[in-house]
Formats: C-alpha cells, sequence, structure tokens
C-alpha cells in the first residue's frame, strides 16, 4: 500500500564490510553468544532515525577527567586523549554524551571479576564520560592503560585499549567500540582487533599520537576521531506519488 | 572524500565500570501513572544466563511521538512528565535485566501502513563482536501486530514468537526473555 505520507525520514549509510562479524570462533567467547540465524532486515523508520539525546545532564564536569577523582594520583602514564566525533559525511555530532572505561596502568580494571594479578590502583577507577562540544570534541585526562593477559588462547594478551560508548544522535548510528595506541606489538596476536576484516577500518580504531596535543613537562597527548555512520541528505524513504 | 566509519568492538567483561546509570532502568520515573515493568532474562546458546550484558531501549512515548528533531512530524515534549525514551539495564548474575516504561503508541510508516507499539533494543555483552538488535512487541496487541510490516516481514512466522513481551502475573508486567543463539533464537536485525 502507498500513501502521501508526507513522512520524509533521513537514510543512514549501512556500512558494508566495516564491523566485525558476530561469528568469529577466534574470539572464544562469540561460540556461545553470537546469533546464528541471518539478521534480519529491518527498515530505518522513526524509531531508527530518533533516538535519545543525551548531553550534559548525565554528566559532571570532574567526569572528563579521570585522574583527579581520588584522594591521590593514579600511578601511570598521563594522557590526554581528544578527538570529533563525526559523521561518515564529514559534519561533526555535537552535544552528545560519550562514556568510557579501561584498565589501570597495570592492566587491571577496578571489578570483581578481573583477577589477573596486577595490582588495583586505590587512586583509580578507570570510567569517565563527557559531552562532545559545538563542533564534536571530546577530552579526556587519563592515565594509559596497560595491557593484559585474557584466557582466549595460549598465552593471550589485549593490546592496550580504552573502551568508548557513543550515541550520535539516532538508534542506527549506537556504537560502542575500543580505542587503540599507534604500535602496539599485540595487535598481531589479538583477535577483537583483527575480527574488523579491512585493514582501513582496523587501523580507524588506532589513535594518533601528536606531540602539539601533549601538555609539556606534564601529559602526552593522542587523537582519535570517531566517526558514526552518516544520513544521506539526498535519499529519502518517500514514495514519490503526487 | 568522506571518513571511513569506525567499526564495533565487544564490551568485553568490564561494561559495570562505564555504562550502567542507578535511573537506567528507568524510561519514566518511578511511580508514574500506568508505568509497566518489561523484565527478562539474557540466555546464550547453551541455555545459560548472561550476566555480563547490557540491554538498552528506545521508544515513542505513550502518543506516538519523539521530543527528537529528526521526526518530520515536529519534536514533541511527552505529555508524560519525565518521559526519557531510553531505558538501559545491566544483566544481574541470573542474567536478568529489567525496564520500566509506560507502553509506546503506534507509528505511522512512511510508505503507509502503521507499525505496532514496539521498543527497538540494542543488546551489548562480552562475546558479541557488535550490538544485536532486536524489537519488544507487545503480546495482547495482536491486531496490531498482524498488520505490522517488520513483523510480518520476517520470513518464519514461529520466529515471529521471539519478539513478544507476554504478560506476567502481575498488572502491568511483561516478560521477554532475548536469547543470543541456538533453539528458538530470538530474531535480531540488520539496521
Amino acid at each position: 500500500m502507498t500513501a502521501e505520507t508526507g513522512l520524509i525520514l533521513p537514510r543512514y549509510q549501512r556500512p558494508e564490510g566495516v564491523h566485525p562479524p558476530l561469528d568469529y570462533p577466534e574470539y572464544r567467547s562469540s561460540q556461545l553468544r553470537a546469533p546464528t540465524r541471518p539478521l534480519v532486515p529491518m527498515p530505518q523508520w522513526l524509531t531508527e532515525v530518533t533516538g535519545p539525546l543525551l548531553g550534559p545532564e548525565r554528566v559532571a564536569a570532574a567526569d572528563a577527567d579521570l585522574t583527579t577523582r581520588h584522594a591521590g594520583e593514579p600511578i601511570g602514564e598521563r594522557i590526554i586523549v581528544t578527538g570529533r566525533v563525526l559523521d561518515s559525511g564529514g559534519r561533526p555530532v555535537p552535544d552528545t554524551l560519550i562514556e568510557i572505561w579501561q584498565a589501570n596502568s597495570a592492566g587491571r580494571y577496578a571489578h570483581a571479576v578481573d583477577d589477573h594479578p596486577a595490582p588495583l590502583d586505590p587512586n583509580f577507577d578507570g570510567g569517565g564520560r563527557c559531552v562532545t562540544d559545538s563542533d564534536g570534541r571530546y577530552r579526556f585526562i587519563t592515565i594509559k592503560p596497560g595491557p593484559y593477559p585474557w584466557r582466549n588462547h595460549p598465552n593471550a594478551w589485549r593490546p592496550a585499549h580504552i573502551h568508548f560508548s557513543v550515541f550520535g544522535r539516532a538508534f542506527t548510528q549506537r556504537l560502542i567500540t575500543q580505542m587503540y595506541f599507534p604500535g602496539d606489538p599485540l595487535f598481531a596476536q589479538d583477535p577483537i582487533f583483527n575480527s574488523v576484516p579491512d585493514r582501513t577500518a582496523r587501523e580507524q580504531m588506532i589513535a594518533r599520537f601528536d606531540l602539539g596535543l601533549t601538555i609539556p613537562d606534564w601529559a602526552l597527548g593522542f587523537e582519535w576521531d570517531i566517526v558514526l555512520r552518516g544520513a544521506s541528505a539526498t535519499v529519502f524513504e518517500r514514495e514519490a506519488h503526487q | 572524500m568522506t571518513p571511513p566509519i569506525t567499526p564495533s568492538q565487544t564490551v568485553g567483561p568490564f561494561l559495570a565500570i562505564g555504562l550502567p546509570w542507578a535511573d537506567g532502568p528507568f524510561v519514566v520515573p518511578d511511580g508514574t501513572p500506568g508505568a509497566i515493568t518489561i523484565t527478562g532474562r539474557v540466555l546464550d546458546g547453551a541455555g545459560d544466563p548472561v550476566p555480563d550484558a547490557l540491554v538498552e531501549t528506545w521508544q515513542a512515548d505513550p502518543d506516538s511521538r519523539f521530543d527528537h528533531p529528526d521526526d518530520p512530524r515536529g519534536a514533541v515534549t511527552s505529555a508524560t512528565p519525565g518521559f526519557r525514551g531510553f531505558g538501559r539495564s545491566a544483566t544481574d548474575q541470573d542474567g536478568g535485566y529489567r525496564i520500566v516504561t509506560v507502553r509506546p503508541g503506534p507509528l505511522p510508516c512512511p510508505a503507509g501502513g502503521t507499525e505496532a507499539p514496539h521498543l527497538d533494543v540494542s543488546v551489548f555483552a562480552r562475546g558479541l563482536l557488535d550490538r544485536v538488535v532486536t524489537r519488544i512487541y507487545f503480546a495482547d496487541e495482536a491486531k496490531a501486530n498482524a498488520a505490522d510490516p517488520v513483523l510480518s516481514a520476517i520470513a518464519e512466522p514461529e520466529r515471529r514468537q521471539t519478539l513478544l513481551a507476554v504478560p506476567g502475573a502481575q498488572a502491568g508486567e511483561f516478560l521477554f526473555d532475548i536469547r543470543l543463539r541456538g533453539e528458538r533464537e530470538t530474531v535480531f536485525f540488520d539496521v
């Protein structure tokens, strides 16, 4: 049935070949959890092209600095992590919530399930959040997380990484990913990093060291942009009947 | 030159450090008249609970509206005070999650027709390299569900049952389990 509803909706790019496959046996935890039935194609209608516009009400200014929330300073290499949230059309995504979590400098998470025999740091909990500015920019101060062993395969180690959660402006744009550090020697043996099939896409997850972003005598700087699916400005889900 | 899209990665086992909010499950404030609770469990391919998952929901308000600029009908502040539209619940040791909300209204489709009341759902967990997306419909909306174009497009009709929240023992309670894999695997969508 076709009707002139006048509902003109954005259409978000389908990121073919960008995301990892769900069923990826090299990542052992996927074997009991990844769906095996083919995904059912879903239209992008009102629920999908809208989404929660979560912003300043969810964060306090101190949430973007993971080094000053406890009695003392955390142990480790102090770093600035900054960049922009963009869509694939190059447009900034302003006023959007970013949440991060990470291990401490010894590679230990402040979480009951983590039994890696590395020290906890009483001055580091590893969680942070902020909201992008009008240009889509975010900025965190933290310490560089350490790599850590896990039990995926013999002598498996995760490259150092920071988990990032981003909303964008539509349900279609929701993304949770990980940011890695340049030159990490552990990339080659990490099935999570290598689950992304395309090399260019994998490299999108690696931050860039930037001497210009450092704070002299205080912290090193890394830049990392997050690119969400963009909406086409020219294609509409509208039946052209008049 | 358009920048390449950033790939998804798993949330891993420690998402509880960064993602749960105290008010996460409350799409509407506690005590909202007409509120319903959707509870269920996230289960793996062996039928075991997934205790380290995160369930997120997004929906229209009871008047079928979104407070969002990309809704071509216009952004509307909900008549339900404190309506956020968004719910977030980490699973517990039994794989259980809980969302407190109000029933969404039906939605017009761009090409005509009507979508039955539904919530869009994202599930994140260790073992999932990308989120999986599903929908919650309401089993007591049989007529609307039968006309819903998304449900109707699911090739195997018996699989549509996996998307129906069923009324629970108490008034305003609905049950919706999410089976990630295996027998009675929930329908997941490519959006």
